[in-house]
């Protein structure tokens, strides 16, 4: 065995380690692909062979190879095996490669959930440590049910490492198995007020990425984060309340009142100290670092939070103002960040930031893009009707200067939302937003043609004023087509023309000249445009058509007309021979109807009267939820089957027709049915029918194809490419800057009316009160539009339901765990327990003496021998001292006299020291006592038992198939300096009077010359606030309590309690699982649950340094027996 | 949430990639590319924010950066990070690197992948930001490190 591992380590000089591939992928730079495919494939040989180390190294070169775009999923299954090393340094390479490669798909997860779980409840801290960071990358749904309970008791683990990642992962299982956020919930505010930094931070981070997505189940926390923010030293931590206090306040307003007056101190102090240091900045020193942030979010929560509250407007002005200062600063990201900081005023307070307009449209020239981009996205929530044509004048500019189509691009989906948005509102002349569109035609290379399409028809079908001035701009606009279509290739304008000619087409009866339109609309060059386009040439040319013929309706000279038609018969068909199924079946089917109007113009036959009625009828506008809004109507259930569900024996293809065919019944004899010749030659014959109508069939003789191989191409058409370099003025388009000054000139006009008036009626009035405000800038209310615009709403359907249903994306994981913290927990919301892990342990009490992680997946006997050899050196190193200390009670102490050993109780009773007994959140008859063994002594800890005297109330719960005065195996080891948890479940009956069980442990001391058996005794206290559970209670719900009389009422009063009141509070909170239910002054109302769901009300009042606790329980013997401990707890101090 | 952490050389070589959201090989190789394009074009005396590239996850996402010598370090962070407090923790983060490596350098990164890994999973865990206190980091490196040394010293004495 020994020669095995010696030409282990032989094998594995010869192989290359991680470097020595890295090196080797650098000396080959020519043909690197080469190399590292010969290296996976040693890789491949390496993952072959039994020794560990080098699959290790394998897994280790992979993960490199992973980073350089490889995928290695193929190593798996290795992966795992390297994962289960009992070694630290290849668990360490196995988790790590695990994170980077495996995700929920991955299938050999399924395997890991032992291991996972092992590695958890593992004495080594790193190891556990190590997993918990693996298992943060990959957790799957299952995993998340699976080891959930196992994450959460690391939750209380004694070192902070663990306790902080342990909490920290609880997001990543919430998001995959949301029912495990409200049984978890209670121990992560726990949590919040961890002596440990770290574990604090990681708590704070956990809630507020909870609390961003559902901010209202978490408003009940406002009071504790109120505390930690007041004393907070860690920014990180400071950084997170203050962005969480941002997303409570619009909830809460009253948080808003007690939050402002320290924030508003605070902005001061801040400022005060940010200017002294300001001038010495070139860029963001460290020092300055985190005041900067708490300064910047403490400008954006102190916003949030005045919203609604006029009075503050000052503050707000005070925050612009230091904004400002930010943004005029030369440091880029202050810059950046004043801008996004002011993005967040705007949304509560848009007239404070719109004074700094003239900074904003200033940082559109900034050469950074981000700025650019920040900037114009303040500018879209800073129009009003007033500024929007001045503002879009800048943007224009700016389109015409900008390099690189992707601002170009974003510059005009800003223009075009800032026009839009909430529905037309800012804009007050409609026939400038046309002109602006038909401006941004000229963009050259645009992605965004179907954007300024869907504009034009939008307004062009829901401003009905505009029509005309729509129509006739669209009319230029094909006539001018030739300029948008130089190169439609790559230029999505040309998207345009298929709104300009569906508008020509639609509201034909507006042209001036409809003759040359439908000229323009058939020109050859049409036919190079996408196939969607032509459809709608070819469609709305019939419309015009039909308008043509209208307007010539009681002319006796039908020269126009007939011209009309002889154009439509000369034109078409080339559409009739595009190879666009649409555009082809649109003209030959118009084709046909214009030969036969023309057939019925030559014999002098009105006709107009009839073409038109093909377009009859307005089309209006349907709100894109109409459909979904339609009613139910009574009655009607959509699940309903309309016919009974097929059975399943029926085949396939006759499902969908038993819908429309006849209903048989289903008795009837089976469908072949003697069927006689003629109806067998009816039937081929329909057949072959069929399958010349369709043109997918693979006839035998291509005759029908031919038309197609005859006619040119379209690559036949000459196209002649124009230049379009330079921004082009369309001839005949109005430029929308003449529209500002005319608009300019309108509003002016207009203004001096109203003053006449305004005179006129100050005459009038002159006994009223005095000045009335004359020449003040015009508001917002006093620009009436330039013509009566008409915006028609979109339709909704009769009855449309009002309720605006939820934006929210139903994919969102965030939704799932939009959950009621404060409801109390029912039995239902277990989280799936494994087995007692004493009972995991019997099961192979093998693996237990080794005391090592044997992985389930590594064949045993192996790693069995391996780690004796590994045991052997351990003991050589023991040392005989020993001592003991202890931390419990006498009875302890005189007992250990050789071996050193620890018992810390996890505390949670009253007396603080003894150990964590913790009713069971999901079951009211069991209790979990967790204990943590630490080992102080130098020598090995091995074969722990651990035995309790049942008592006829409580029970300690054994696993299945022992007897009741059998001791449970303490399912780990513990080597000199180790501790560890081990948690005993009992089951307890009544839960109204403490009690105490004696119990004993035995165990194994060994080192180097000997082993003895040594054994302790103690006594486990179970006080009856240990069954209580910390239950948050609204103040109503107590209420109704307290009124509904089932309780039994008791009191005690405390003397010379010399502590703050909130001390007190907390202290009760603390120690027997109180909360507090209301604080009024000197007196609060407090509440908690028992495992059994005993209702314990507490009202505390406290009158110089005495304390009345006046108290209400549904069973006096628990209240009483609380109480004692209460009392207990305070005579104690 | 960080949704992924980027180092790659002035060249667009990545030196470490870390995704805290999956993404199949070749589209992790895509961004890698299309970071770098965003990035690289910049002008060292710009700020250090932009908007996320399209491939990973567009404008709901943001791409924080700093520049040193020849490596860019780039966070990718939602809404729910504060862009100073990312670029503080990039700052520990290389402070970090340079206490346990000696003056780092780029060849640092290339031959020690795997220990920069396992810096990084003591800043940021699964995406989220799990120490930001410099010497703690460090500490918990250093004991595992020394771990690491301990088990394979008697390997070899065998």
């Amino acid at each position: 065995m020994a020669l095995k591992i010696v030409k282990g380590s032989i094998d594995r000089m010869f192989d290359k380690n991680l470097q020595d591939l890295v090196r080797g992928i650098r000396n080959h730079k020519e043909d690197e692909a080469k190399y590292i495919s010969t290296c996976i494939d040693e890789i491949k040989q390496e993952l072959k062979q039994d020794n560990i180390a080098v699959k290790a190294n394998a897994v280790c070169k992979l993960t490199y190879l992973q980073m350089l775009g490889y995928d290695v999923s193929w190593a798996a299954f290795n992966i795992v095996e390297v994962m289960s090393s009992s070694k630290f340094t290849y668990k360490r390479i196995g988790y790590l490669a695990a994170s980077q490669c495996f995700h929920e798909s991955t299938d050999v997860i399924m395997l890991t959930t032992n291991q996972i779980r092992k590695d958890l409840s593992s004495p080594n801290q790193y190891d556990t440590g190590v997993a918990l960071t693996g298992l943060s990358c990959f957790v799957t749904p299952d995993l998340a049910r699976d080891l959930a309970n196992d994450i959460m008791t690391l939750m209380s683990h004694t070192k902070p490492y663990i306790r902080k990642k342990a909490v920290l992962i609880m997001y990543k299982v919430f998001l995959k198995y949301p029912e495990s956020l409200r049984p978890a919930f209670p121990r992560l505010k726990e949590k919040l007020e961890d002596p440990d930094p770290g574990v604090q931070s990681a708590a704070v981070n956990v809630i507020c990425e909870l609390a961003r997505r559902n901010p209202k189940n978490y408003l009940s926390l406002a009071p504790l984060f109120f505390k930690l923010m007041t004393s907070s030293t860690n920014n990180w931590v400071l950084i997170k309340i203050i962005k969480l206090f941002g997303a409570l306040t619009p909830l809460e307003p009253r948080l808003g009142k007690k939050l402002i007056e320290p924030l508003t101190n605070l902005i001061h102090r801040i400022y005060l100290f940010f200017s002294q240091i300001l001038h010495h900045l070139s860029a963001i020193t460290l020092v300055c670092f985190s005041w900067l942030i708490a300064f910047l979010f403490f400008i954006t929560v102190l916003i949030s939070l005045s919203s609604g509250m006029p009075n503050h407007s000052a503050s707000i002005q005070l925050c612009v103002q230091k904004l400002r200062i930010l943004i005029e600063d030369s440091d880029q990201n202050l810059k950046y960040l004043g801008l996004l900081a002011m993005s967040k005023i705007l949304k509560t307070h848009p007239k404070s930031v719109q004074s700094h307009k003239d900074l904003i449209l200033q940082c559109l020239d900034d050469k950074d893009e981000s700025i650019r981009l920040r900037a114009l996205d303040l500018l879209y929530g800073m129009v009003s009707k007033k500024n929007l044509m001045e503002i879009v004048k800048k943007l224009m500019l700016h389109v015409d200067k900008a390099e690189g189509t992707t601002y170009r691009d974003e510059l005009l989906t800003k223009i075009i939302d800032i026009c839009s948005q909430s529905n037309y509102q800012y804009i007050t002349n409609f026939e400038w937003y046309i002109s602006i569109l038909v401006e941004l035609t000229r963009l050259e290379g645009t992605r965004h043609g179907h954007l300024i399409a869907s504009q034009m028809l939008d307004v062009a079908i829901r401003v009905k004023a505009i029509r005309v001035f729509a129509v006739a701009q669209m009319a230029t606009l094909l006539d001018n087509a030739h300029m948008l279509t130089g190169n439609t290739q790559r230029n999505g304008i040309c998207e345009v023309l298929y709104a300009a000619a569906w508008i020509c087409g639609e509201f034909s009866e507006h042209l001036e000249n409809p003759m040359e339109t439908l000229e323009a609309m058939l020109r050859p060059k049409v036919a190079t445009l996408p196939g969607h386009i032509q459809a709608v040439y070819v469609q709305n040319a019939a419309k015009l058509f039909a308008t043509v013929l209208k307007s010539q309706e009681g002319n006796t000279d039908s020269t126009t007309a007939q011209e009309a038609s002889q154009l439509m018969i000369d034109r078409l068909p080339l559409f009739v021979q595009s190879a666009n199924l649409e555009v082809q079946e649109r003209a030959s089917c118009i084709l046909q109807l214009v030969k036969y109007i023309q057939k019925l113009q030559q014999k002098d036959v009105e006709v107009s009267e009839e073409v038109c009625a093909l377009f009859a009828g307005e089309l209006n506008p349907v709100a894109p939820k109409a459909q979904k809004k339609v009613p139910i109507p009574d009655g009607l259930d959509l699940d309903a089957w309309i016919n009974e569900p097929p059975s399943e024996s029926e085949s396939e293809d006759e499902q969908p027709k038993a819908i429309f065919s006849k209903e048989e019944p289903k008795h009837s004899r089976p469908r072949h049915t003697e069927v006689d010749e003629k109806e067998l030659a009816r039937r081929r014959e329909a057949r072959k029918q069929e399958q010349a109508n369709n043109p997918f069939y693979i006839k035998a003789s291509p005759s029908s194809q031919k038309v197609y191989q005859e006619t040119p191409g379209v690559e036949h058409i000459p196209v002649v490419q124009i230049d379009l370099s330079v921004p082009l003025k369309v001839p005949g388009l109005p430029m929308s800057d003449q529209y500002v000054k005319l608009e300019e000139e309108r509003r002016q006009k207009e203004r001096a009316e109203k003053k006449k008036k305004d005179k006129k009626k100050r005459k009038e009035k002159r006994s009223g009160r005095g000045k009335k405000h004359d020449s003040g800038p015009e508001s917002e209310e006093d620009i009436t539009p330039a013509h009566m615009v008409d915006i028609v709403t979109e339709e909704m359907p009769e009855n449309a339901l009002p309720s605006d249903d939820d934006e929210r994306d139903p994919a969102d994981p965030h939704k799932a765990l939009d959950i009621d913290l404060d409801k109390p927990l029912a039995d239902s919301e277990k989280l799936p327990v494994r087995s007692h892990r004493a009972a995991e342990v019997l099961k192979s009490p093998a693996e237990d003496e080794e005391g090592e992680n044997v992985s389930s997946l590594e064949p045993k006997k192996k790693s069995s021998k391996e780690k004796r050899e590994k045991k052997k050196d351990k003991d050589k190193d023991r040392k005989v001292k020993m001592l003991f200390e202890s931390g419990l009670s006498e009875t302890w102490e005189r007992r250990l006299i050789s071996v050193m050993l620890t018992f810390i109780f996890l505390f949670y009773s009253f007396d603080r020291k003894a150990y964590d007994i913790q009713g069971n959140l999901q079951d009211g008859s069991q209790v979990v006592v967790s204990v943590i063994f630490e080992n102080k002594c130098d020598s090995f800890l091995k074969s722990m038992e651990f035995n309790v005297l049942d008592s006829l109330n409580s029970k300690l719960q054994r696993p299945e198939g022992s007897g009741p005065h059998d001791s449970l195996t303490i399912p780990f080891q513990l080597p000199p300096g180790v501790s560890n948890e081990a948690r005993f479940v009992f089951t307890v009956q009544s839960i109204i009077m403490p009690q105490k069980l004696k119990g004993t442990l035995t165990f194994i001391v060994k080192n180097e010359e000997s082993s003895t058996h040594e054994k302790l005794d103690f006594k486990l206290h179970f006080t009856c606030t240990s069954y209580l559970i910390t239950t948050p209670c609204y103040s109503d719900a107590f209420a109704k309590l307290l009124e509904s009389g089932d309780l039994k009422s008791s009191s005690i009063r405390l003397e010379g309690v010399n502590m703050p009141f909130h001390h007190l509070l907390a202290r009760i909170c603390f120690h027997h699982h109180f909360s507090v239910v209301e604080r009024i002054d000197s007196c609060a109302s407090m509440y908690s649950r028992s495992i059994q769901g005993h209702h314990v009300c507490l009202l505390v009042k406290i009158s110089s340094q005495t304390v009345s606790v006046d108290a209400k329980c549904d069973e006096p013997t628990l209240l009483g027996n609380v109480l004692d401990e209460i009392k207990q707890t305070f005579s104690q101090c | 949430m960080i949704k992924a952490i980027l180092i790659f050389n002035n060249h667009g070589k990545p030196r470490l990639i870390r995704f805290y959201q999956y993404f199949a090989e070749d589209m992790q190789q895509q961004i890698i590319r299309e970071t770098f394009h965003l990035v690289s074009k910049r002008d060292d005396n710009v700020c250090n924010f932009l908007e996320g590239g399209s491939l990973i996850g567009g404008s709901d996402y943001k791409l924080i950066y700093r520049h040193y010598a020849t490596l860019y370090f780039v966070f990718c962070v939602d809404s729910s990070e504060s862009e100073l407090g990312i670029l503080d923790l990039i700052q520990v983060f290389v402070e970090t690197l340079d206490k346990c490596f000696e003056n780092v350098c780029e060849l640092d990164l290339i031959f020690h992948m795997d220990k920069v890994h396992y810096i990084l999973q003591e800043v940021v865990m699964g995406g989220m930001v799990l120490e930001t206190n410099m010497n703690e980091i460090i500490a918990q490196v250093e004991v595992q490190n020394r771990l690491e040394k301990s088990e394979s010293l008697p390997f070899i004495l065998h």
